[in-house]
């Protein structure tokens, strides 16, 4: 088995530039925007479909406690394995290599937290304000949906916000199952002994993981209008 | 499917995959506790250093284990050394932020009432932070110890071996037995660090804080 690593020690004592700029200008729209865009697309539909698994069982185990337990169990357990081994399982079990398994693992990974979150939103609405709404005549639906769940979100946008910053580093790996995305930088440069293509997937990655951190900071601390009142 | 399995773990190479990956992750852990704790407790009085510490430590939590296994390539070539370091790396930010945050949280109150009985800085810093803090400096430990067993399979990239070998050595004979040896193994092994650094975690809660949770309904 010829190890590209081996080749890659041989090349670095040849001593190559470390950044090769003319390779990012001529390759940027070929290479380094489909790469953003397919991450992009990759996180972005796992934790819409991880949000729509979460709220509702979030609500479910809120509401019937003895649920909790096993789902928190079941959900940390799949949180554990580590992404290799996910896609492993997943591929061994007859799903073909590509974005499917990756997208699988990605929904896996977040489930855990954003239930979680979810749990600890709807907890930490204070009884009164139940009881004020249910004086006021609301049904329980109409609680979960008007008073609740809007009084939880800045908790559950807090978990989206872990969420989404591990998917984005994890969904770096999912290109080596071909899931696409900037992991295929990275893949390709370690490959072709070629740093540049590493450097770039490696930064751009990050940088998509703290602009979702920051943009999902922002909607957090707008949605707790109570917080910036009492800072002001 | 199950004796296939099996044979993958009877093959002689399988004890020495196990090794690598066992070794890699400890050291790095190790290494990541010996930096991520002093510099924690070095800070642990300035509101300037709290604030450095949690945001390196918040950027380290973005920068992907992948990219900084695959960074650490170009500078310091391939291999165990390399992946010790990329690890190491890689296990300080949570440990440093629940360190620093943990010893920050301890009520005032408590620090202050321990000065005016004549407690020593260092005193203080052992006999009230440091055990008030434990549980929490230890989920941060726990948090980088099951992350560290995860990001050394991605170790097999950069040729420094462990249990990722055989995951990739799976995929490349399209061998499903080898994917589900490998990817058993590791998740085991993330698992039992898991349940291992939570006992742990349990063990070292000073029995008065563990009072103090029990009377909350924790």
């Amino acid at each position: 088995m010829s190890n590209p690593a081996l080749l890659y020690l041989q090349d670095l004592t040849g001593g190559s530039e470390l950044i090769d700029w003319e390779w990012l200008r001529e390759n940027f729209w070929e290479d380094i925007v489909p790469a953003v865009q397919g991450h992009i697309f990759l996180s972005f539909i796992s934790i819409a479909i991880a949000l729509a698994i979460s709220l509702p069982m979030g609500v479910l185990s809120a509401r019937y406690r003895k649920v909790y337990p096993p789902v928190t169990f079941i959900t940390g357990v799949l949180y554990s394995v580590p992404s290799l081994a996910m896609f492993a399982i997943l591929v061994a079990a007859g799903i073909s290599i590509g974005p499917t398994p990756v997208i699988i693992a990605l929904v896996a990974y977040s489930l855990l937290i954003l239930i979680r979150n979810t749990v600890a939103g709807l907890d930490a609405v204070p009884p009164e304000t139940i009881d004020a709404a249910r004086g006021m005549g609301l049904t329980d639906r109409q609680i979960l949906f008007r008073v609740e769940l809007p009084l939880a979100l800045p908790i559950i946008v807090a978990g989206i916000r872990i969420a989404i910053v591990t998917i984005i580093g994890i969904a770096t790996i999912g290109a080596y199952i071909n899931g696409g995305g900037l992991g295929k930088l990275i893949f390709d440069g370690i490959n072709r002994q070629f740093p540049t293509m590493i450097i770039a997937g490696a930064v751009l990655a990050t940088a998509l993981a703290i602009v979702a951190d920051l943009l999902l900071l922002a909607l957090e601390r707008y949605l707790r209008p109570w917080a910036r009142a009492r800072k002001a | 499917m199950i004796s296939k399995i099996l044979e993958v773990y009877a093959r002689p190479d399988f004890p020495t995959l196990l090794r690598e990956h066992i070794v890699l992750s400890a050291t790095a852990l190790l290494i990541a506790i010996v930096i991520a704790l002093p510099v924690a407790v070095l800070i642990r009085n300035t509101r300037l250093g709290a604030a450095i510490a949690i945001n390196i430590g918040n950027i380290g939590r973005a920068v992907p284990s992948l990219a900084i296994l695959a960074l650490a390539l170009p500078l310091f070539g391939i291999g165990f050394w390399t992946a010790l370091v990329a690890l190491a790396a890689l296990a300080i930010p949570p440990i440093l932020i629940n360190a620093s945050t943990g010893l920050r949280e301890v009520d005032r109150g408590i620090i202050d009432a321990a000065r005016g009985m004549g407690l020593s800085g260092s005193q203080i810093l052992t006999g009230i932070q440091l055990p008030i803090a434990a549980p929490v400096i230890f989920a941060g430990i726990r948090t980088s110890a099951v992350q560290t067993v995860a990001s050394a399979t991605l170790a097999t990239f950069i040729g420094a071996g462990g249990l990722g070998d055989l995951i990739v050595e799976g995929f490349q004979r399209r061998g499903p037995e080898i994917l589900l040896a490998g990817a058993f193994s590791v998740a085991l092994l993330a698992i039992i660090t898991e349940i291992g650094f939570g006992l742990l975690e349990r063990a070292f809660t000073p029995k008065g804080l563990k009072i103090a949770q029990k009377r909350r309904g924790k």
